[in-house]
């Protein structure tokens, strides 16, 4: 059983940091963007990364939230809660959507997200954001920023604690296979 | 190393927002039956999952997944327009396939039994059955000889919980909390399952309630000692009742029951029990007025009062829908958790 912390407080602040500059960096500017935190910890992730951006451009991009309770399909229902909450977004019409989440996994929360996404509008393109990315996809989706990759094997499990929802701050990969990760 | 400082001040000063406490409460529920056993969290639960589905219904295109491939059957034993086809309505809008089955049309009008009747919708594949009967306690005993989700759209006198729980969201809409706030029943409350399900939601979330009818409306089982309602204040006369109310629920005479001597008629009725301006002047300014429907105006409630200011009766409506989507999904995850571990 190995249980390691991957990320401190300031291997996340530092991740935020380089993720938003590279947003702004890769979109040429702020023109046009809208972040859309997926709930739970998605949503203080937008909001860390749109107030970066404010304090380096001035700029006030919107965040909006999503939840994608409704969306899920059966597999990634398993286990899941029955606590839904409302969606709050901007309009994202024609918009550029950064979506954002803390783990990107097996790509389903994503699927769902897209699907969610779309029911509210049509945004001229939609990039995805994570703060981890542990591989295991099972759909083909892709991040266009992340944070960290961090190579896990199926039953590890990844815990991203954020001081905002959790009251604490890391990453941390607990598994009986997690001897190959380094720092 | 400022601008970091300062990302992270705002970010600490940013608005709170749900925390990762999903789950913290269990629904345990397949069926829902009545509010008599419901916690102060599954109502503060079902009440959460309402608002999320009233953003849903506020979109340009209100439909989403969520209960695809699920099929929902309502069987209607008695007549109804705004319970079945809000059901209905909020089955679709979550995506399920909702098939409605009128008992006077069905094998029912053959002689059919409930049991039989229901066994043979499980056995089409129904995961919800919505019911509706005029004899008190049917939902339970469908409850027991299927695996299907029963949801009780109301059963003879005893149960409406889908109206209790949707007056309660319209209170909630109002002034947030009911906790202390005083509620006046007024009307037939001896026939009315609304008015029964409502005492358990209400007191249960610590709103002082009253019930006011003549004598002879006033269900039996309201005293400590019987203990089959919850203990609340009993007035018969609507005038001191009415004083400083924050809801009055007038409910609806049931014209078709009240051939038992129970007032000695209607006018006298409408007289002394009416919800008229003169008597909601007395409650507190801009006190909500309720109705079940469907409404006989000048009866239980006069026609100003029914479509004036403080009438909520189609906002109740409206939240119906919101409220049943709320109730279809929670006891359809149930089902789904439960048949997902069983598969592991």
């Amino acid at each position: 059983m190995l249980d390691s912390v991957i990320m401190s407080p300031d291997d996340v602040r530092r991740a935020v940091m380089r993720i938003a500059h590279e947003i702004v960096e890769h979109n040429r500017g702020t023109d046009g963007l809208v972040f859309v935190g997926m709930r739970t910890r998605g949503v203080p992730l937008a909001q860390r990364i749109a107030s970066a951006i404010y304090a380096f451009e001035g700029v006030a991009v919107p965040v909006g939230t999503l939840d994608i309770g409704l969306y899920r399909d059966d597999l990634s229902r398993r286990g899941a809660a029955v606590n839904i909450q409302p969606s709050d977004l901007p309009d994202i019409t024609g918009k550029r959507v950064i979506l954002v989440d803390d783990v990107l996994y097996t790509g389903r929360t994503v699927r769902a997200a897209l699907d969610a996404l779309i029911d509210y509008g049509r945004p001229e393109r939609i990039l995805l954001a994570v703060l981890v990315d542990r591989g295991h996809r099972e759909l083909p989706i892709r991040a266009d920023f992340v944070g960290k990759n961090i190579p896990t094997a199926r039953n590890d499990d990844v815990q991203v604690r954020l001081e905002e929802s959790d009251g604490d701050e890391y990453v941390r990969v607990a598994g009986v296979a997690g001897a190959e990760v380094s720092r | 190393m400022t601008s970091v400082r300062a990302t992270e001040a705002r970010a600490a000063e940013a608005p709170p927002f749900a925390t990762g406490s999903s789950d913290s409460v269990a629904w345990q529920r397949r069926h829902l039956l009545d509010l008599d056993d419901f916690t102060v969290d599954e109502l503060e639960l079902v009440m959460q999952t309402a608002d999320t589905m009233k953003e849903v219904l506020s979109r340009e295109v209100p439909r989403v997944p969520a209960l695809r491939g699920t099929t929902i059957l309502t069987l209607f034993y008695e007549n109804s327009t705004r319970t079945r086809s809000s059901f209905e309505l909020a089955g679709k809008v979550l995506g399920a396939d909702v098939i409605n089955i009128a008992a006077s049309s069905s094998s029912v009008a053959k002689g059919e039994s409930l049991v039989d009747t229901v066994k043979t919708l499980q056995a089409v594949g129904a995961d919800v059955i919505i019911m509706r009967h005029s004899r008190s306690g049917a939902p339970y005993l469908a409850a027991r000889v299927v695996e299907s989700s029963i949801i009780n759209a109301g059963d003879g006198l005893h149960a409406h919980p889908t109206q209790a729980l949707l007056d309660l969201h319209t209170m909630r809409a109002s002034f947030g909390s009911v906790r202390g706030r005083k509620v006046v029943i007024v009307g037939d409350a001896l026939h009315s399952r609304v008015a029964r399900s409502n005492l358990w939601s209400l007191t249960a979330l610590g709103a002082e309630v009253t019930l006011c009818a003549p004598p002879t409306l006033i269900p039996r089982g309201l005293d400590a000692g019987e203990g089959t309602l919850p203990p609340v204040h009993v007035d018969t006369d609507l005038d001191r009742a009415i004083e400083g109310a924050d809801v009055v629920m007038a409910l609806r005479m049931q014209l078709e029951r009240m051939n038992g001597g129970f007032v000695p008629g209607m006018r006298e009725y409408s007289r002394m029990y009416q919800v008229n301006a003169s008597r909601l002047a007395r409650a507190k300014p801009g006190a909500l007025v309720l109705h079940p429907g469907p409404m006989n105006e000048g009866v239980e409630i006069s026609h100003e009062v029914a479509h004036g200011l403080q009438s909520h009766v189609e906002e109740q409506v409206a939240n119906g829908v919101a409220v049943r989507m709320a109730v279809l999904w929670l006891v359809t995850q149930h089902g789904r958790r439960r048949a997902a571990t069983e598969t592991e």
